[in-house]
């Protein structure tokens, strides 16, 4: 057994304290014989630092393309010559997702904009979908809506927004290769915000963008550091007309030592498989994730590509035996 | 002449609705796989962009000129 999954046997897994920098590194290297050894490990500290549970999530795009930033690997971004269009959900259309999310038993549903920071047209157009979600459907509302002023935030609040998803989509070092509109620092203003309304804080990024190993390692522990109650793992879906869309997608088996390695940097938070699993790993991976640190999934289609059926993973949950978290329990 | 023709076929996909690209000699097999886990974004009859929304159970596709397609 190398040493440092001894290490995070006693540490992370009797002490609940998560690897550091150095720890994680050393985990993103192991070599692929060991990779079962640390997904069991990582496996073994999810289930007894946040339990048997899977926190099921649906989410849906409010305002698609368009936006004025530029982050790389996005097709949502109005600076790229991508294909997709600029488009606005109506209100039943978004109370029509937000029922068939909840009838999978999803307990989380997410709005989200393709924005830098909302305008008062999205706002309003969340404060009448966010209440007419609410009148109709048992459900937790989270939002993503780009940087916030203090006045938004609070807002959100008022509105019954529990949580805000906000990435910080790679760690600071590398983060300038990503966007040059905005700064990694902005991003964690936003954060910092939100923390302190009370609204959960989800943050998370996206693996393969360029990045170092050494930087994936800096980036769990920047995450530990901010100690998000959730954070979605994506992995990159090279998108065509993106400045990053003929990058390769990432190993299946990195993205299977990075899934572990979060997991033991962070031993308590909700870790969401995102956007990109099929394609880094296919069918099975999704059950490799789930029997190595993952506790959470996003069920259905994402923002502007497609994931597997909501069936295929509820049942795949009930064969592993895993319940899906009921609503009760996140109140 | 008769005045039983039938109606006019939906046109002939030319265009990639995936990449936009002819078609003409042959589909994409790439742009095809990636079709599994994408909605299309390119009309295949006219090829203009499509205005398109994904929700968490479906997607639906709109070309101004010939209407809407869903999955
Ligand atoms: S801010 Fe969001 S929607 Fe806009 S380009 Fe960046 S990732 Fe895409
Ligand atoms: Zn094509
Ligand atoms: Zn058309």
């Amino acid at each position: 057994m190398p040493e440092i999954l001894d290490q995070a046997r006693e540490r992370v897994l009797g002490n609940g304290v998560g690897l550091d920098e150095a720890g994680v590194l050393a985990v993103l290297n192991l070599p692929d014989e060991h990779l079962p050894a640390a997904l069991q490990l990582a496996h073994e500290v999810r289930m007894r630092w946040c339990g048997p549970e899977v926190e099921v999530e649906g989410i849906v795009s409010l305002k698609t393309g368009g936006c004025p930033e530029d982050c790389h690997f996005c097709s949502q971004s109005g600076l790229f010559t991508s294909p997709v269009r600029s488009v606005w959900l109506d209100i039943p259309a978004l109370v029509e997702a937000a029922k068939q999310t909840a009838a999978t038993g999803a307990t989380e549903f997410c709005i989200v904009a393709a924005v830098r920071g909302p305008d008062a047209r999205l706002m309003k157009q969340m404060r009448e979908g966010v209440a007419a979600i609410r009148a109709a459907v048992d459900i937790q509302v989270a939002a993503s809506l780009g940087m916030l002023t203090q006045e938004q935030v609070d807002e959100l609040v008022e509105m019954g927004v529990h949580r805000y998803n906000h990435n910080l989509e790679t760690c600071r070092s590398y983060f300038p290769n990503v966007v040059t509109t905005h700064s990694w620092e902005e991003r964690w203003e936003t954060l910092r915000m939100v923390r302190e309304s009370g609204m959960e804080v989800c943050c998370g990024g996206i693996l393969g963008l360029g990045e170092t190993v050494e930087q994936r390692a800096e980036f769990a522990a920047q995450l530990a550091e901010l100690d998000p109650h959730e954070v979605p793992l994506n992995f990159l879906n090279p998108r065509p007309g993106t400045p990053l869309g003929d990058r390769p997608v990432v190993e299946g088996k990195d993205a299977l030592r990075a899934i572990a390695a979060f997991r033991l940097a962070m031993p308590r938070t909700i870790l969401r498989y995102a956007g990109g699993r099929e394609l880094t790993l296919g069918d099975l991976g999704t059950r490799d994730g789930l029997l190595g640190g993952i506790n959470a999934v996003i069920v259905g289609n994402y923002l502007t590509t497609l994931g597997r059926p909501a069936n295929a993973d509820l049942k795949l949950l009930e064969d592993l035996k895993m319940p899906v978290k009921a609503l009760s329990a996140t109140l | 002449m008769t005045d039983l023709s039938p109606a006019p076929a939906a046109p002939a996909a030319l265009w990639c609705d995936r990449c936009g690209e002819s078609v003409a000699a042959g589909p994409h097999p790439a742009c095809e796989a990636a079709r599994a886990w994408e909605p299309p974004r390119w009309c295949a009859s006219c090829r203009r962009r499509m205005k398109v929304q994904v929700v968490p159970a479906g997607w639906s596709a709109v070309c101004v000129e010939h209407g809407e397609r869903r999955g």
